[in-house]
């Protein structure tokens, strides 16, 4: 097989489209880049609408937990406990669980019947669970920045009259966002880390349509060699990462445009804290 | 396990319940709970121990060591772990088995031919005819291994930062002393590292706790295994027939890790107060005047 035949058959394979067989025989380096590559389609999917979805949720939860009234801040409080002391592996396993355990028909609400059947799919079922995870970490940073926005801050929009939203969205909001950035690129970094183990939950495959991972290893169990498949896996996800770093620079760069220096460069070491 | 279980398809409700939950399966799945336990109190350890050596290394004057600690921390940065716990554990034992057939193997006959791996009788890490048991502890020595591996590629980020973060000044008058590389190492840097590093080891031990749950990916018997295997659907064929109760399963393995997170984040936080007694950073100066 050609590397364009290969590309032709396999760029859109995770998905459904090209060939519906996967290689037996041949797996030269060209197959293994194109349908690992096509595997990444997942990874971002999963990744950028978790974080798309959480970011809302977290901005929610982070200002539920820091409220003064108990009935929204012990929720949000337990809410984030649960997802950040549990493994993320975990979470997988029993959401799909209970997503199996949804009767098949469909459940009644209000006289219509609502469908269940797609929970279960990975594109549903583990990105819902995803959005809960990475929206209880990043609530937890949000939490802390909003807790470390400056008293001084807060005494100027008193000072111009700003109360209550406006002085939320002009003042506090973007002082928490500016605070809670750099942890939360790490936040973001890690989510698309994680996100190579939905297929390794119970989540099925349908049509082996799976990650980079999903495929990775794949590879490497038809060729007993790991030190060509999970090398080029690696190999993309660092691209993948230095892309994020990248895009979450321009925000940053963004939010901090009225500070001095803050055109230049922003030197970013990624911090290993969850 | 009691006496009244000889014949559970005659019990019900509690009796049955208590049975049940003692029969010779769930006491092996009780165990797996020390298996991840046995896990972690191994691996945090020797991962503090790469680690510790992984930022050293990249401290080094000297070149190819510098470079390697270098490669060894930022591995782990832009790749997910779970790809390395995937490649590590194979790549390992390809590793001892190519190096083992080097040594006992006619070498004129290659390892590896098309797409098979095939070394000779002899070389064959466990051997066949070892015993169950040697089967199993390969396979968790693996993955202790690769644990370590990985884990000492995040405390090595730790502690090379931290070993960056102890005032330069403190470093500066340690040599105004006269005292040698080695002396200003051993005596001023990695005593006063660790204030500096605990926040971040502790971070790193709950994350260790939450990647536990992968030792089933290795093919470990663990948690996660048993609670699949003893969860699903039991027909009247098995001595306690049940539906699918997964769900449970996995609800008790969640309650368990949640309470190993709460009981580490109690126990780190005492730890951490303990160590910045004293230290020139803001913890210290709270606790200082607290004190005052």
């Amino acid at each position: 097989m050609t590397c364009a035949e290969a590309i032709t058959n396999y760029a859109l394979r995770s998905i459904g489209i090209g060939e519906r067989l996967l290689p037996r025989t041949e797996f030269d380096l060209c197959t293994q880049f194109t349908l690992i590559g096509s595997g990444l389609i997942w990874n971002v999917y999963f990744g950028v609408f978790a974080l798309l979805i959480g970011f809302f949720i977290a901005n929610g939860l982070a200002l539920a937990k820091a409220s003064p009234n108990p009935l929204l801040r012990k929720p949000a409080e337990a809410f984030i406990f649960v997802f950040r002391g549990s493994p993320l592996f975990i979470q997988f396993f029993l959401a799909y669980q209970i997503f199996v355990l949804l009767p098949r028909s469909g459940i009644e609400l209000f006289g219509i019947t609502v469908a269940t059947g797609w929970l279960t799919k990975a594109w549903a079922g583990a990105l819902i669970v995803l959005i809960l995870n990475t929206a209880a970490y990043s609530a937890e940073i949000f939490y802390g920045a909003l807790q470390s926005v400056p008293k001084g801050d807060l005494e100027a929009a008193d000072a111009y009259g700003l109360t209550g939203w406006h002085r939320f969205r002009r003042v506090v909001w973007p002082t928490m966002m500016r605070l809670a950035w750099p942890a939360y690129t790490n936040e973001a970094i890690f989510l698309f880390h994680a996100t190579t183990l939905v297929f390794f939950s119970s989540f099925p495959a349908y049509a082996q349509q799976g990650d980079a991972l999903y495929y990775g290893s794949f590879f490497a169990d038809k060729t007993f060699n790991p030190f060509v498949a999970y090398p080029i896996v690696a190999g993309y996800f660092i691209l993948l990462t230095l892309l994020l770093i990248l895009l979450f620079g321009v925000v940053n760069r963004r939010l901090n445009r009225h500070l001095p220096g803050a055109a230049r460069r922003i030197r970013y070491r990624p911090q290993l804290i969850r | 396990m009691f006496a009244y279980c000889a014949d559970p398809k005659a019990l019900e409700g509690l009796a049955w319940l208590s049975c049940y939950l003692t029969s010779g399966t769930h006491l092996l799945f009780y165990a797996s709970f020390g298996t991840v336990l046995f896990l972690l109190a191994v691996t945090a350890p020797i991962a503090l121990l790469f680690g510790f050596g992984g930022a050293l290394a990249s401290r080094s004057h000297f070149a190819p060591l510098r470079w390697f600690g270098k490669i060894y921390t930022s591995m782990v940065r832009g790749v997910p772990d779970v790809v390395f716990f995937m490649f590590v554990p194979i790549a390992l034992d390809q590793l001892f088995e190519y190096l083992r057939s080097r040594v006992s193997c006619d070498t004129s006959v290659p390892v590896r031919q098309g797409n098979d791996f095939i070394v000779c009788e002899a070389a064959k890490l466990p051997r066949a005819a070892s015993p169950e048991w040697v089967h199993d502890s390969y396979g968790m020595f693996l993955a202790v291994l690769a644990f370590s591996i990985v884990f000492g590629a995040f405390a090595a980020n730790v502690l090379y930062g931290a070993m960056n973060a102890v005032p330069r000044a403190q470093l500066e008058t340690a040599e105004a002393y006269g005292m040698t590389r080695r002396q200003v190492n051993r005596r001023v840097l990695i005593p006063q590292m660790w204030s500096y590093a605990v926040p971040g080891l502790s971070n790193l031990w709950m994350i260790l706790i939450k990647a536990t749950p992968l030792l089933f990916l290795l093919g470990v018997e663990d948690i996660v295994y048993w609670a699949r295997e003893l969860g699903g659907s039991k027909t009247s064929a098995f001595t306690y027939p049940h539906p699918d109760w997964r769900l449970y399963y996995f609800l008790a393995i969640l309650v368990f890790y949640l309470l190993m997170t709460w009981a580490s984040e109690r126990v780190l936080s005492r730890v951490r107060r303990r160590l910045s007694l004293g230290q020139a950073t803001m913890g210290g100066e709270t606790l200082r005047k607290a004190g005052a």
